[in-house]
């Protein structure tokens, strides 16, 4: 019989190089806590989650959700992160429209559009997004009036905010919620019965016609009846500010301009690689069985492009969510400049605050990997 | 019967008018139909609208000339005079005046230890590279910090502008990159453990904002480190960058790794290489020449995320038109100077990216 | 009595760039034809009927499909396509769509045939590719062979004038390639008019009424089967025919 040498063993080598590499980084791990603990008693840091019921003692320039001094820094963290969502979802809209319209105009037929859409691209996705949005801001401060101007009734503008009527809403709000969800499944029910018919029949049916009647003559009588769903409470400008209304600051529009702007940029080379993947043979064969241009596009190249688009598209999103947290370089109110900047500072529990704040982008980011996975599964094409 | 013979009939030029002339190139390459010629439209005027806007601003009505601010407020565009002014503080921050000479000689040494490269009948461009990729930092630290041969130190607090972006820059890329590999082979072995050891930091750092872990870096990274070692805070934000981009790095390589067919491996175990040789002969070179182009892209990225050093007080190039337009006497002129800085970036950044679109193009036509 | 023309082909000229593809074409179809194309790769053959339909433009010479000049007009081009069926190499199968799917798409939007018609022709030229049962499946999941028919049936289902074959079976296996060439004798048989681009001989000999043999973008000779195969007027075609009939 063959002996092999114990440390030639291949199971051996790899068991005891498994077992080196788990020691060494509990080790590490240990003398990373033991130092921490050590620091901070030296410090007179306190540790533990306490600090979050306590009251905070600062405002915030703007809040979704109730907020004054007296709140707790629980409560600061929830501010945060809403405004992170809110400028991040804004962000997001305007990268995806600007993105696909830029990524479909870079393969237009159209010369003078190409060389646009290029001169775009190459000049926003070179230049440093927290730049672009310190510019975007500045310029803001620039342009917009030194006070209060009504641009719209009861609309106003100024360097220090957007003033909008309050809006509280009436139960008669509700009727026309429920009227609206009717009309589309009374739509979709017209839909499904006139595809029906047609199979049967062979008669069409005005299903467009229909449901644009529909759609716009509900908001026609949406907006006839506003003020029977809603309460508006005009703006009314007090002494020092406006006495009434909802400020908005223009650190959120500067923020999401910047974040849309630079993320188009990469939305839109995804989606022209993606109209690119779809093989050439795909429109030929449809432009050989006589189908029309925009048909092609639509039925063919669209749906096939969609599924190179879609995943590298949702990493955009993820990284214009973690973008905005340069927030803090502007003054708007998310997630890091609140909690990992002013309540770090006023509380001094670094580790705790920012554990809690990196769990929070840790967290959005598994949870959408989580979801293209799915997706990615879900839309291979079917193949032997 | 004789058989017909096969004459080839002459090639011919294509007839003329089908290309040609600039009424012809316009009628197909923006007037083909009406919703181009409506978009062409739509174009050109928003052409017209922006581009005499921005040549006046940055060219005709501009300032270049002058003593102080006075002068720029007669003119309507951009006061370039202000950049003059404050020029040496965008290149060497607070660097003494006096030392400016150690950071134009670190400039100079890099290119002239990469001469060596250009010529073709120097033999060991591999390794000559490869070290002065790494000594070359070295010997910048030195250089700036001083503390040798009579050379006066000048603390980090005061390194600043384009030379610290560029420094933390190279040290980030430089750095990572060893560690980036190590992470994308830990990741692509077998061995569980370490697998999921390298998933876990990877995925940590690709999964929070940098700003996160430059704050880390500044306020949490002291307290794990024991009494008595105490990093300064640049030195602080390099191991920051350098950590997260050593993740984005080892994704990079990952998928050049993954990009190398099984084949490639069986003919190595086949021939006897152990792991070692199989990695650093087989795998690793054809994996880094896959993915030239996305490392470049990688560098870039970091390149221009050095800015967020500002956030924590460092005085990058960006953090340099935020302290000079504090200037009372030079008050107001931060637009110019964010387009400086942004002109400064785009160079770089464009000219990378244009360099790695060119490899790329050569490599996929190396393949074909 | 004169047969009726469907297609007529006269001098016409094609560059790519500065290359010289097509030289002075000539050639007259008429219904009910079939023709076979062959000749070396680089030939011109493919690109020759690809101008049919317009998947390529020309530079000079006319082109008129059934009746209807080739020209600028987007309306003609439409309408030539809609009745000129083309079968591709690589099949060309809409992956995303069902078999049914890709047999219904063209007919509904462009025939604006409702879903019960379409349907009912997909199925019933299914049938006539003998593969009925895969209308639910995906085209990934049929083989080569199959993904042809189903590309032919596709075709078809346009009711065309005219079908197109651009080297139908050469992506395919050598144990699909009957299958698909039993389709086209049958189409042969059922008085469609053909023109096809293949190397398959058996094929030319066993249905064509013409064969033509294309060499550096001219057409070298055109003649009827029985002669082209054994007594060939020229002497280039003598050449092609052994190199491919000596193994």
């Amino acid at each position: 019989m063959v002996v092999v040498k114990f440390y030639n063993n291949s199971k051996f080598r790899r068991i005891f190089f498994q077992v080196f590499i788990l020691v060494s980084f509990i080790a590490l791990i240990v003398f990373i806590v033991n130092n921490m603990f050590a620091n901070m008693e030296k410090r007179g840091i306190n540790t533990g989650f306490r600090f979050l019921t306590s009251e905070s003692g600062f405002g915030i320039l703007q809040s979704l959700i109730q907020y004054d001094e007296t709140s707790s820094y629980g409560r600061t963290f929830f501010v945060g992160l809403l405004n992170t969502i809110l400028v991040s979802f804004l962000g997001i809209v305007l990268a995806t429209f600007l993105g696909f319209f830029i990524g479909i105009s870079r393969l237009s037929s159209n010369w003078l559009l190409r060389k646009l859409t290029t001169v775009y691209i190459e000049t926003f996705r070179n230049i440093p997004i927290l730049l672009q949005i310190l510019l975007w801001n500045t310029l803001f401060r620039r342009l917009l009036p030194p006070s209060d101007l009504e641009i719209l009734p009861n609309i106003y503008i100024s360097r220090e905010q957007l003033t909008i009527p309050e809006i509280t809403i009436n139960p008669f709000f509700y009727v026309m919620l429920v009227v609206f969800f009717l009309l589309i499944g009374f739509i979709f029910f017209y839909k499904k019965r006139a595809e029906k018919k047609l199979f049967i029949t062979g008669e069409g049916s005005p299903v467009f016609l229909v449901a644009s009647v529909l759609v716009v003559g509900y908001f026609v009588v949406f907006i006839a009846l506003r003020n029977v769903s809603f309460n508006f409470v005009d703006p009314i400008p007090g002494r020092f500010d406006f006495e009434t209304g909802i400020s908005i600051i223009p650190e959120l529009f500067s923020l999401s301009i910047a974040l849309g702007v630079y993320t188009a940029t990469y939305i839109s080379e995804a989606v022209r690689s993606g109209i690119e993947s779809v093989d050439k043979g795909q429109r030929e064969a449809a432009v050989a069985l006589g189908l029309r241009k925009s048909t092609i596009m639509k039925t063919i190249t669209i749906p096939q492009a969609m599924r190179v688009i879609i995943p590298p598209t949702t990493n955009q999103y993820l990284n214009l969510t973690k973008n905005s947290s340069l927030a803090t370089a502007i003054g708007y109110p998310d997630l890091v400049s609140v909690f990992a900047g002013t309540t770090l500072n006023q509380v001094g529990q670094a580790v705790e605050i920012m554990l809690m704040t990196m769990a929070v982008y840790l967290l959005i980011s598994l949870f959408i990997s989580l979801i293209l996975n799915i997706y990615n599964k879900k839309s291979k094409i079917v193949e032997r | 019967m004789a058989m017909e013979k096969f004459i080839k009939k002459p090639d011919r030029k294509p007839p003329k008018l089908i290309q040609s002339g600039p009424i012809s190139w316009l009628l197909k390459n923006m007037f083909s139909s009406v919703t181009n010629s409506l978009i062409s439209l739509i174009a050109i005027l928003l052409v017209i609208q922006s581009v005499p806007f921005l040549v006046s601003w940055f060219l005709v009505d501009a300032t270049w000339q002058g003593e102080n601010r006075a002068a720029c407020v007669e003119n309507s565009g951009a006061c370039w005079l202000y950049i003059r002014e404050k020029f040496n503080l965008f290149i060497y921050g607070f660097f003494p005046k006096a030392e400016y000479w150690r950071v134009n000689a670190a400039a100079i040494l890099f290119f002239v230890l990469i001469a060596p490269l250009f010529f073709k009948k120097f033999n060991f461009k591999l390794k000559w590279g490869l070290s002065v990729m790494v000594l070359y930092p070295v010997l910048t630290f030195i250089l700036f910090y001083g503390g040798v041969a009579g050379l006066e130190v000048v603390e980090t607090n005061k390194w600043g502008g384009l030379m610290l972006t560029v420094f933390v820059a190279y040290i980030g890329i430089i750095a990572a990159f060893p560690i980036g590999v190590i992470l994308a082979l830990g990741r692509n072995s077998d061995l569980p453990i370490a697998k999921y050891l390298c998933i876990g930091f990877i995925e940590f750092w690709r999964g929070v904002p940098l700003i996160t872990i430059l704050f880390m870096a500044s306020v949490v990274l002291p307290l794990f480190l024991p009494e008595g070692v105490d990093l300064d805070k640049l030195m602080r934000a390099t191991v920051g960058i350098t950590l997260f981009q050593s993740a984005y790095l080892a994704e990079v390589v990952r998928g050049g790794i993954q990009a190398i067919p099984k084949g490639q491996y069986e003919a190595a175990d086949s021939l006897g290489l152990n792991y070692y040789h199989k990695v650093s002969n087989i795998i690793l070179p054809q994996a880094l020449r896959i993915v030239i182009p996305s490392l470049v892209g990688t560098s870039i990225s970091l390149f221009k995320d050095t800015t967020l050093l500002l956030i924590i007080g460092l005085f990058d190039v960006l953090a340099m038109v935020v302290a000079t337009s504090a200037d009372i006497l030079w008050l107001g002129f931060e637009p110019e100077g964010y387009v400086f800085v942004g002109i400064i970036f785009w160079i770089f950044c464009y000219t990378l990216s244009r360099y790695s679109f060119k490899l790329e193009e050569k490599l996929s036509f190396k393949k074909n | 009595m004169k047969e009726e023309e469907i297609i007529r082909i006269e001098n016409l000229n094609k560059w790519y760039g500065n290359f010289h593809v097509l030289k002075d074409i000539d050639l007259c179809v008429c219904r009910g034809d079939k023709i076979v194309i062959c000749g070396p790769s680089g030939s011109g053959k493919s690109t020759l009927i690809r101008c049919i339909n317009h998947l390529e433009e020309f530079q000079e010479g006319s082109l008129i499909v059934d009746g209807i000049e080739i020209n600028k007009d987007v309306k003609n081009i439409e309408k030539i396509r809609s009745e000129v069926g083309m079968v591709f190499q690589h099949f060309n199968l809409f992956p995303h769509l069902t078999i049914l799917k890709n047999l219904t798409l063209a007919p509904m939007l462009v025939r604006k045939k409702n879903l019960k018609e379409a349907t009912e022709i997909a199925m019933q030229y299914l049938e006539r590719v003998k593969i009925p049962e895969q209308a639910e499946k995906f085209p990934g999941q049929l083989s080569g062979g199959q993904q042809q028919r189903v590309a032919i049936a596709r075709s078809l289902c346009m009711e065309p004038k005219i079908m197109l074959f651009d080297e139908p079976t050469s992506a395919l296996d050598p144990e699909m390639i009957a299958e698909v060439l039993d389709v086209m004798v049958e189409l042969a048989d059922s008085g469609m008019t053909m023109l096809c681009v293949t190397h398959e001989m058996g094929f030319a000999k066993k249905v064509a009424d013409t064969v033509i043999f294309m060499e550096g973008g001219q057409i070298v000779e055109e003649n009827e089967p029985n002669m082209f195969f054994n007594k060939p007027k020229n002497e280039r075609t003598k050449l092609f025919l052994n190199q491919i009939l000596t193994h």
